[in-house]
């Protein structure tokens, strides 16, 4: 069934969006990403203008991450205090980024530094996950044989705690400073800003590894935070650049937000080293596929874009 | 009396010419509807005569149908640092956004260049370059390509031999508009031609817009903007909380 996206200005088969959406909402829930990163180059692939890409996946981010955070609300797996404190840090963050954005578009290059941007925290974040995650396991095999439970060895004390204005996180089990998540938030909101996402993909591992939050906790808690962020992004895009295309988003987000409640259900069947290990596999295939397309010879060596845009 | 003089001024090329179009269209507007998947446009038409055919040269049709112009930015990559970056980049002035064009014979036989150049017929002509940098070289490979891309996602189309001409007096054709159209007036041209030369040409406009639900959310987006992101975020809110109680409510009962 083919249907014309008003701002979109192009038809498309309508199951294909959704399954897409369904796909994509699938590891939301199971990853505690939005699945923008997921979700933008999928939107180019089929034909969609990339501004009405980005910033049309930002508003569907918003809707699968509501229906996945309220499932873990439910579970009482969300640091409402800890996802306040991020979203101060993330929201200063995108309006900088939109600024940033901007102001890079004025210089020409924005394809290209979003694309290289893709390659260089995907490829980060998903090694760096991969390698720790295959070690957890190792480790939490080798206990196993010993005949003992996997000790939760991590660094609990670091250059982190020493810093000021700290404060008690109940549901993460922390007291630590209000910087380091502040921070966090605020580096997340730029690159979400500037890449189009709703950033978490760097916000779970940040989490995990600069803010030493229980991986339980984690998904609920970017999630939360991710609502908000991609809810001010939407509104920018539509509001100055007029390019969230609301058939576009509800297709996808009827897809999204039921692969979300499945995503939900697999994620708490699974151990959380084995969510990583996966996490960080589809992180580094995203990556290996951009970073193919900036070095291979491209089909066509042109592009076309309308004057004084992009 | 001045107003006639200008009437008869403006009346007289017309009485000069032999042969005229009576043209029909099996449509004179097409609506963007919510499962608009492209749509097929007859052209179709007559050519009025006050005097027997000539005989010495054949009459040929050339059928032109051209979108709303903008202005496009061509950007060409090239191998920096082993990545293939934006380089270059030449702005097309006018490009329209969809140019069908479709003649009784081969391009070369129906049109002389001169007339091609008066009236810019063929798709290469009825694109306009100006000011390419200097430093670019190779400027028509910029135009090429906007040709190329466009070509392929069916938005420039040539079809030569695609006129058919009975008695030299009925011509018809057909076109193919594809789904991703925009909005705007279609103009329709026909020329006819003997030996190369135009003799007559004729215009009309083909209306293409939106309806409906898409008109509305198109005019809401831009003379509402703040409306619209509240909606669109309002939606997503709703189907997010929505599918969440629905699944809770499935897996309870």
């Amino acid at each position: 069934m083919q249907i014309y996206l008003p701002i979109a200005e192009v038809s498309v088969n309508a199951f294909l969006l959704l399954g897409l959406g369904g796909l994509v909402g699938v590891l939301s829930g199971m990853f505690g990403v939005g699945g923008g990163f997921l979700i933008t180059p999928l939107l180019f692939f089929i034909g969609i203008p990339p501004a009405v890409a980005v910033a049309t996946s930002a508003n569907q981010i918003v809707a699968s991450s509501i229906s996945g955070v309220l499932a873990h609300f439910r579970r009482r797996t969300v640091d409402l205090k800890m996802g306040c404190v991020t979203l101060v840090g993330g929201l200063m963050g995108a309006a900088l980024g939109v600024v940033v954005f901007n102001y890079l578009k004025s210089l020409g290059q924005v394809d290209l530094l979003v694309r290289l941007c893709y390659v260089v925290f995907l490829g980060i974040v998903g090694g760096l996950m991969f390698i720790e995650s295959a070690n957890a396991i190792r480790r939490s095999r080798q206990a196993a044989k010993a005949g003992r439970s996997a000790p939760v060895k991590r660094n609990k004390h670091n250059w982190v705690h020493a810093l000021p204005f700290k404060m008690r996180f109940r549901t993460s089990g922390l007291y630590i400073s209000v910087i380091p998540p502040i921070f966090v938030g605020f580096a997340v909101g730029i690159l979400s800003a500037v890449m189009g996402v709703g950033g978490g993909f760097i916000m779970v591992p940040a989490m995990i590894y600069l803010l030493h939050m229980p991986t339980k906790v984690v998904i609920g808690t970017s999630l939360f935070q991710i609502i908000f962020v991609a809810g001010f992004t939407t509104f920018l895009h539509a509001t100055t650049n007029y390019t969230v295309d609301v058939v576009l988003a509800l297709l996808l987000l009827i897809g999204g937000v039921i692969g979300a409640q499945f995503g939900t259900q697999i994620g708490t069947r699974m151990k959380a080293e084995q969510l990583r290990i996966l996490l960080a596999l589809l992180v580094v295939m995203v990556c290996v596929k951009l970073g193919l397309e900036l070095v291979l010879h491209p089909s066509e060596l042109y592009t076309l874009a309308p004057v004084g845009e992009g | 009396m001045r107003l006639l003089l200008v009437l008869l001024l403006t009346l007289l090329p017309a009485l000069g010419q032999a042969e005229e179009v009576v043209l029909g269209l099996s449509r004179n507007n097409v609506a963007i509807t919510a499962n608009f998947d492209g749509s097929e446009l007859l052209i179709f038409g007559a050519v009025k005569r006050e005097e027997p055919i000539r005989q010495d040269l054949p009459l040929e049709v050339i059928i032109t149908v051209t979108g709303p112009s903008t202005a496009v930015t061509v950007r060409r990559k090239e191998r920096t640092f082993g990545i293939w970056v934006n380089r270059d980049s030449v702005d097309v002035d006018v490009a329209p956004s969809f140019y069908a064009v479709a003649t009784t014979g081969p391009m070369t036989d129906v049109l002389k260049d001169i007339e091609d150049l008066r009236y810019k017929i063929s798709i290469n002509r009825a694109i306009r370059s100006v000011g390419a940098p200097s430093n670019i070289l190779d400027a028509e490979r910029f135009t090429d390509a906007l040709i190329r891309i466009r070509q392929h996602r069916g938005l420039y189309l040539e079809d030569e031999g695609g006129v058919e001409l009975d008695e030299q007096t009925l011509f018809r054709t057909s076109l193919r508009l594809p789904a991703n159209l925009t909005e705007g007036r279609y103009k329709t041209r026909i020329f006819l031609t003997r030996g190369g030369d135009v003799i007559s040409n004729y215009e009309t406009e083909i209306e293409v817009r939106k309806v409906g639900l898409e008109r509305l959310l198109y005019s809401l987006s831009r003379n509402q903007p703040m409306l619209y992101g509240l909606m669109s975020l309002a939606i997503a809110v709703a189907a997010g909380w929505g599918a969440s109680e629905a699944f809770r409510l499935l897996r309870n009962s």
